[in-house]
């Protein structure tokens, strides 16, 4: 298993606060699978690309974090991140 | 209850009309986020970990059916149908998106309802006893003080720019049931030896990174004085609080730094000084009448032989007998009764309330409470003018909805934030750990008894841990949760910060370690004691020793 520690970016959708990952060229998607992944060393780069652009920007507050590939998936490294990826962990039983 | 003016409408419209045109620039990018952050936060719209959140304020607690149902409409038609109530007695949403916040704010400003002052350094929702009103321990109501006060503090311009947020409490009963020992600034009703209605004022109260019991600076200002000396109260801090250090912006760090009496010495310095002013702001029993108006008892009927059919039903269906012990309180008026409505079903989030639940408690307020439903502080509500003659009929309407659990005060009935799971502050998950222990728990809480379980997500304290009997504030150690657990915290008028038990474990640990602490207070607790009282008896020692032996 690869588990190199890897960067991408993410944010909170303008519109919705939804949470988005950047996937490069210009495009945020909701699936962390398609996340651009690149090494540490590339970190502030890719996210001096996903700031760019013109307002509105699709995404507020972008930051970088720290993401592991795990065959076909792209798993956070920090639990508050897998929440954001996963969503919550509680169950609910509606009424 | 207080019905809005034609100056409330129009301020509301006008607000509206204002907020509309500030998301639609922010969607356009007309703002950034840095400009438009604060002006969000003026109507309660946070961004949080997985959507935008929007805190509603519910004055003093108090909420009609119609206002219930504005807010069971927002859950069901832009939320995902359901709300959470805080430990403010507020509500908060978790799924807001922006572009559906200006028709949401409509939505609710029709039905008087509104998120300003539920964010930032201002004075947040005023609160206080649930049961104001009908509370057979009360010396008065206090929900016209508190509107007087709301009044006083909506968007008053001297003080718009605080240091930090100011949280105000009022009690008005023998119990204090609206934990002012945990506040900025906590009035406590009280007469004089002459009869005269006047309040204690305590100051500097708070939890968060460094809880502080409010200390008192006057023992009695009567009521004609009260805005004029709060107002000496909050001109002090407003002057002498720090704005450079976030983490020392409160009152309670400002009266820590000068002592309670130096603090005094300011504010009766300040208050003999206000002159003229004092007049201007005077509370003539006139203005308080009128206000008390507002809040006339409804028309209750006279009890015809009611506690008779209600021992027969007790008797017959033991039951309907636990949840009239646990989830009923005593009436001011013979044959009324005050029914909590519990939001704590074991394996439930705290707090949380769906659509329809909403409006099946509307209904039943309508059917049964005279239109008035209550939020506690404890995240569960209150219909505050039941029939004794109808309890069955609700006990049983109520627990069709899941709305019955006979737990209040038990050790299910717990306070927890919505921490990490949704709370982009948190360090840790609190929903999970209160529904394990909850579950756990709910076997054997009626041996137990009375206890309040407090589980904060991270050091601001929504969750009240430091106050809890027993505390449980969720960190994060090496990336994983960690838990570090306290007892003997209380929030009444014997108001105690919890100590700590021992070193911080691990989130499978947590059910374990508060059963043993339970187990310890068991065999230790004498006839009639409650878990405060056992540990002020005994103190922290056999508490700690229980968990060291078990390690």
């Amino acid at each position: 298993m690869n588990d190199r520690v890897l960067k991408l970016v993410t944010g909170n959708r303008l519109r919705d606060g939804a949470v988005v990952y950047f996937a490069g060229v210009g495009t945020w998607t909701r699936r962390i699978d398609d996340a651009r992944l690149v090494e540490d060393a590339d970190g502030a780069a890719l996210l001096a690309e996903a700031q760019a652009g013109p307002p509105p920007h699709p995404a507020v507050g972008p930051v970088l974090i720290e993401a592991v590939r795990e065959s076909d998936r792209i798993l956070p490294v920090t639990l508050r991140e897998r929440i954001r990826a996963f969503g919550p962990t509680v169950t609910y039983r509606s009424h | 209850m207080y019905r809005y003016d034609e100056f409330d409408r129009k301020f509301l419209e006008e607000r509206l009309v204002q907020y509309r045109d500030q998301v639609r620039r922010r969607l356009a990018g007309q703002l950034s986020e840095d400009e438009f952050r604060s002006l969000r936060l003026m109507n309660g719209l946070y961004l949080q970990l997985h959507a935008y959140m929007l805190r509603i304020s519910i004055p003093y607690g108090t909420l009609s059916s119609a206002k219930l149902r504005g807010l069971a409409a927002v859950a069901r038609r832009w939320d995902k149908g359901y709300g959470h109530f805080t430990t403010r007695q507020n509500i908060q949403f978790n799924w807001i998106r922006l572009e559906d916040t200006p028709d949401i704010l409509a939505h609710l400003a029709a039905v008087e309802l509104h998120g300003i002052q539920t964010s930032g350094n201002s004075f947040r929702n005023i609160t206080t006893d649930p049961f104001a009103g009908v509370a057979d321990d009360e010396i008065e109501d206090p929900r016209p003080y508190c509107e007087i006060v709301r009044q006083w503090s909506a968007l008053h311009p001297e003080f718009s720019f605080l240091p930090r947020k100011f949280k105000i409490a009022i009690n008005a009963a023998g119990e204090d049931r609206a934990a002012i020992k945990i506040h900025d600034l906590g009035l406590r009703l009280r007469r004089d030896e002459s009869g005269e209605v006047g309040f204690a004022v305590m100051v500097g109260g708070g939890l968060g990174r460094t809880p502080i019991l409010a200390q008192t600076v006057r023992e009695f200002v009567p009521r004609r004085e009260l805005l004029a000396y709060i107002t000496a109260c909050l001109r002090v801090y407003n002057q002498y609080g720090r704005r450079d250090n976030l983490f020392k912006s409160r009152i309670k760090i400002l009266v820590q730094a000068l002592g309670i009496e130096k603090y005094r010495e300011e504010v009766e310095a300040e208050y003999a000084a206000m002159g003229a002013e004092r007049a201007a702001l005077a509370l003539p029993d006139e203005t308080v009448a009128a206000m008390q108006a507002q809040f006339a008892p409804p028309a209750y009927r006279d009890a015809v032989n009611d506690d008779a059919e209600l021992a027969r039903a007790t008797a017959a269906e033991p039951e309907f007998a636990r949840w009239i012990e646990y989830n009923t309180r005593a009436h001011k008026r013979p044959g009324y009764a005050i029914v909590v409505i519990s939001l704590k079903p074991p394996g439930r989030p705290t707090g949380d309330c769906s659509a329809g639940q909403m409006e099946t408690i509307a209904d039943l307020a309508d059917a049964l409470s005279f239109g008035e439903v209550r939020v506690t502080h404890d995240q569960n509500l209150v219909l505050p003018h039941v029939r004794k003659s109808a309890l069955y009929d609700l006990w049983l309407r109520l627990g069709a909805a899941d709305l019955a659990t006979p737990n209040i005060g038990l050790a299910s009935d717990i306070i927890a934030c919505p921490g990490l799971d949704y709370c982009s502050l948190a360090t840790a998950r609190s929903i999970p750990i209160a529904q394990a222990l909850s579950q756990h728990l709910a076997k054997r809480e009626e041996t137990i008894g009375p206890l309040q379980i407090k589980i904060s997500g991270c050091i601001n304290a929504c969750g009240h841990h430091h106050v809890g009997h027993i505390g449980i504030l969720g960190l994060e150690k090496n990336g994983a949760e960690s838990y570090q657990i306290t007892v003997g915290g209380s929030d009444n008028a014997q108001a105690a910060l919890g100590g700590i038990v021992g070193p911080a474990v691990a989130a499978h640990e947590v059910t374990g370690t508060v059963d043993r602490l339970i187990d310890t207070y068991l065999r230790l607790r004498q006839d009639g004691e409650q878990f405060p009282d056992t540990y002020r008896r005994v103190g922290l020692a056999p508490f700690k020793e229980a968990l060291y032996v078990a390690r």
